[in-house]
């Protein structure tokens, strides 16, 4: 085997010319695709430090085309200078983010459990819903991924009057569930397929009920799976600005909603702008980061048999 | 209801009904489920009378009747232990998500379907009318709403363009470099990133046309009038470009997948065989690529159709419509007109032209692939 693999090396290379062509070739294109997606983050974050100056001149390199300035941050009350003094931007920016960390934590939680139990009964059991059976209740569930939001904002918009849940964060927390529940079906079924039925069996045999087994047996094993969905529904919830811009006005607007409606009466304040994308961007940026391996594993759940 | 969940017992195979349910506490099943149902109906009744004013008797919004389906399916699933036993259990991992699911869409879609019949403006004073078809009849002639149908026929077809996209990068990150975790990281950061604070940023200054860095680009690479989102069909392809920025690391992390799950035999049986390494790719690599393939645009594609918070926050459907895609056209048709009635219609529309494109989609695709392997 390793015999054969020197010889696929060396085949590979055929000669230094040409070999260093292909690499200066791959890594040109993958250094000028980084730079496509850092740019805009780069430049958001650099604008925030940004006077006006700065900004309608294009100016793009800190300390060298122009002096970093906190103004962007003072006017959301988070620089260093005002970041103790009471300022009611700072309030209401701390509203709306913590908006989204309940809204999102809330939706995400709660599609985990209902989404991983019907998964797991879906995946091990055989159910007769009137004349549905299994394949078709998966169908039911996952095929609530093409609705598009527009078709249930209106009525939702209606109902939650009704109900007296619009612009409230359970509202929302309803609605970004029922958005991210096909995708978290769909990765647990795929996680759940993985984990060998012998396992129950035998939790079974030794006396364990079936709550028993899923709780004591099967949910320790499917946790990297339920991680990965959580994560990626996290990610959904706290970048969903439809729903949220329909259906809330004052008390649960959610951060993209407060990013959108930052046009004031004078054009707009680039500075304080890209300070509040910068701070709207930078939980998900930690998180994509830290726990990229579990998004990874999330958006390729199914995919690949 | 009970009998309508019955898990044959496909799994453990139980021989012996193992746990014996007594007829009493049968008994006190069917009477609970019973009794949560006629309650739940009673509420449901008695807002309706109170809401017609036919009674003076009632709440002020409808949310008792929320509450009232919450414990309606508590007593459906403790009354299924009761009356099923080891069945029941089983039919509870089911339920929580089936009627959650069942009262947040299918109520909905069906109120949906009776407000697109009706003449309704949230900021008229008259009300709610029944009008039939009136908002259809209104539809096909609204040269606004067939732009935006049209608009999501070229923001689909830009799919195929992000796929070679994404399956070139794909191959990059399989191939042999260094730094590897690093480069799939900055990857998939667009993916992770709110559009809307991204599009605001990129499609409202970057894009800037007086000091945009990306104006400046333009300028000096010979455009003279960089403006990305005053011609119609650049203003498109300006779209096209932000949402692809944010959606190609989805197809490229799915393809990426794809090329590591493919075993490295065949490739070097390919390279034996004198297959030099467009050829490999062609007759190799693409072939055995095809499920994935298809797996990730048709995603992509559904993805695609919910399109609206980078038109809504960067142009606003503008220049003069030109850029809208349905969503973002009925978002602005209630925002700005409120006019509801006219909105559902176009959206329950829609809602129907995905339903039978997907599933053509679906059944194009599965015989495309089966065709080809």
């Amino acid at each position: 085997m390793s015999v054969q693999t020197t010889e696929y090396v060396a085949s590979e290379i055929r000669s230094p010319a040409s070999f260093f062509a292909s690499r200066v070739f791959i890594y040109g294109a993958l250094v000028f695709w980084a730079f496509i997606c850092l740019f805009p983050i780069y430049w958001t974050i650099t604008t925030s430090f940004k006077t006006a100056v700065d900004v309608t001149q294009g100016h793009l390199i800190p300390f060298v085309d122009f002096q970093p300035d906190w103004k962007g941050w003072r006017s959301l009350g988070l620089s260093p200078d005002s970041i103790f003094q009471t300022s009611t931007v700072r309030e209401e920016f701390l509203k709306r983010f913590m908006n989204s960390v309940i809204t999102s934590v809330g939706a995400s939680s709660l599609a985990i459990v209902i989404g991983s139990l019907a998964a797991y009964g879906l995946t091990r059991y055989r159910y007769h819903f009137a004349w549905f059976k299994n394949e078709d209740i998966s169908f039911f569930f996952l095929s609530q991924l093409i609705l598009p939001p527009v078709v249930l904002a209106l009525p939702f918009l209606v109902l939650y009057r009704e109900v007296g849940l619009l612009d409230t964060r359970v509202g929302l927390i309803l609605l970004y569930t029922l958005m991210v529940l096909p995708i978290v079906i769909w990765i647990m079924r795929d996680q759940f397929n993985s984990i060998p039925v012998e396992l129950e069996e035998a939790a079974l045999v030794d006396g364990l009920s079936i709550w028993g087994a899923f709780f004591r047996i099967v949910m320790p094993i499917a946790l990297p799976g339920m991680v990965a969905a959580f994560i990626l529904a996290m990610v959904l919830c706290w970048n969903e600005y439809f729903f949220a811009a329909l259906l809330t006005s004052t008390d649960a607007k959610t951060i993209p909603v407060m990013v959108a409606s930052q046009t004031g009466s004078q054009g707009i304040n680039w500075w304080s702008m890209a300070a509040l994308a910068t701070a709207a961007i930078a939980p998900l940026a930690v998180i994509g980061i830290a726990l990229e391996r579990y998004l990874i594993m999330g958006m390729t759940a199914g995919a690949v048999k | 209801m009970a009998n309508q969940t019955l898990p044959t017992n496909a799994w453990p195979a139980d021989a012996a009904p193992y746990d014996l349910i007594s007829p009493s506490r049968k008994r006190f099943g069917w009477a609970l489920m019973a009794a949560a149902t006629l309650g739940l109906l009673a509420v449901i009744a008695l807002e309706i009378l109170y809401k017609t004013e036919a009674d003076t008797v009632g709440f002020e919004t409808w949310r008792p009747v929320v509450y009232a389906y919450v414990l309606w399916g508590v007593a459906i699933g403790i009354g299924q232990v009761l009356t099923r036993g080891e069945d029941g259990q089983r039919a509870l991992f089911l339920l929580p998500a089936l009627l959650f699911t069942i009262a947040m869409v299918i109520f909905p879609t069906l109120f949906g379907f009776y407000i697109a019949l009706t003449d309704w403006n949230l900021s008229s004073f008259s009300g709610r009318k029944f009008n039939g078809l009136a908002n259809f009849w209104q539809m096909l002639s609204d040269p606004y709403y067939r732009n935006a149908l049209f608009n999501m026929v070229l923001y689909v077809l830009a799919v195929l363009v992000e796929y070679v996209i994404a399956f070139g990068l794909a191959l990059l990150l399989n191939s042999q470099i260094r730094a590897r975790k690093f480069f799939r990281v900055v990857f998939l950061m667009p993916l992770m990133l709110s559009p809307v604070a991204v599009s605001w940023m990129v499609g409202k200054s970057l894009m800037e046309y007086r000091f945009g860095p990306a104006s400046t680009l333009a300028r000096y690479l010979g455009w003279e009038n960089p403006a990305f989102f005053s011609d119609p069909i650049i203003a498109r392809i300006s779209i096209m470009v932000l949402d692809a920025w944010t959606f190609i690391p989805f197809m490229m992390i799915m393809l990426l997948a794809g090329l590591q799950a493919m075993s490295r035999e065949i490739l070097e049986a390919a390279r034996v065989d004198g297959a030099n390494a467009w050829q490999t790719f062609w007759q190799v690599t693409f072939p055995l690529m095809l499920p994935v393939s298809v797996t990730a645009v048709i995603l992509r594609i559904i993805f695609k159709l919910k399109l609206a918070d980078i038109i809504i926050t960067v142009t606003s459907g503008g220049p003069g419509g030109a850029t809208d895609s349905v969503s973002s056209f009925i978002y602005r048709e209630y925002r700005d007109r409120s006019n509801v009635g006219y909105g559902t219609m176009l959206a329950m529309v829609y809602l129907i032209i995905i339903v039978v494109f997907v599933t053509w989609l679906l059944k194009f695709a599965s015989r495309f692939v089966r065709n080809v392997n």
